[in-house]
């Protein structure tokens, strides 16, 4: 697996969750990523940015993408500072909320991308997602 | 960036574009009450041809804008899903239910004065 692009964006206000996942997009085009998985993965990363912003104030954004002679791979980590998931596997259920919102947000993106890989403590709170397809 | 509201005969035609922030989103939402009121119009279309992404915030925005504009008396269709933002709103487990939608714009309107016509839900 060939690394083809690393970026970081920092999350501090609502316009950084566009540039986010329009990133995404565009590095997922580029290495031959389809319109749906490009879709699914900026929407997910959309609702995990969004997260970021609503609930830590500010984070970090790193999306790597790479191929190799058989594979497209994207992978996402999204990481903030703040006061952490109190129960992840609470969080992960549909219809779970603690911020007045529909509780779809973390379900959601999971149900999106192929691996989805959640840590959380107070101070830090990781996020993984990947997603890989054949290199045609 | 601010989303025009138009108004045509007796409806408020309003286009949503991909790239608005949750604040954007939600001076929209409150444009169009404001609109409606003043305007009186009797039909409300929430054009998403140039949404790209619809993630679960703005799926509840123009849900909730449709269900608004209801209350206060307008009929609304949602038209010019691309199928790209139905895939991922299915896959996710959220659907607009509850909103009359349309293909695009053409079938959106004739549906819209159809169902203002007939005064039928």
């Amino acid at each position: 697996m060939i690394e083809i692009s690393e970026t970081s964006i920092d999350l501090r206000n609502e316009d950084d969750i566009l540039i986010a996942r329009q990133t995404a997009r565009k590095e997922m085009a580029d290495i031959g990523f389809g319109s749906a998985d490009q879709t699914r993965m900026a929407t997910a990363i959309s609702e995990l940015t969004r997260n970021v912003i609503k609930y830590a104030g500010e984070g970090v954004c790193h999306i790597v993408t790479g191929a190799s002679s058989s594979e497209i791979h994207i992978k996402v980590e999204i990481e903030d500072y703040g006061p952490g998931i109190v129960d992840v596997d609470r969080a992960m259920e549909d219809g779970y909320t603690t911020g007045g919102g529909l509780g779809a947000g973390l379900p959601g993106a999971k149900r999106l991308v192929n691996d989805f890989q959640i840590e959380s403590q107070p101070g830090l709170t990781k996020i993984n997602l990947e997603m890989s397809r054949p290199n045609v | 960036m601010e989303i025009p509201i138009l108004k045509l005969k007796n409806i408020l035609l309003t286009s949503i574009q991909s790239d608005m922030n949750d604040d954007d989103a939600l001076k929209y939402q409150s444009d169009v009450m404001s609109t409606l009121e003043k305007s009186g119009a009797k039909g409300l279309i929430i054009d998403i041809t140039a949404m790209d992404i619809m993630d679960s915030f703005m799926a509840r925005v123009i849900n909730e804008t449709a269900r608004m504009a209801r209350l206060m008396g307008a009929r609304v269709v949602l038209c010019g899903m691309q199928p790209m933002v139905a895939l991922t709103l299915v896959e996710m487990g959220r659907e607009l239910i509850g909103v009359d939608t349309a293909l695009n714009l053409d079938k959106g309107f004739d549906k819209l004065v159809k169902m203002i016509n007939e005064g039928v839900d």
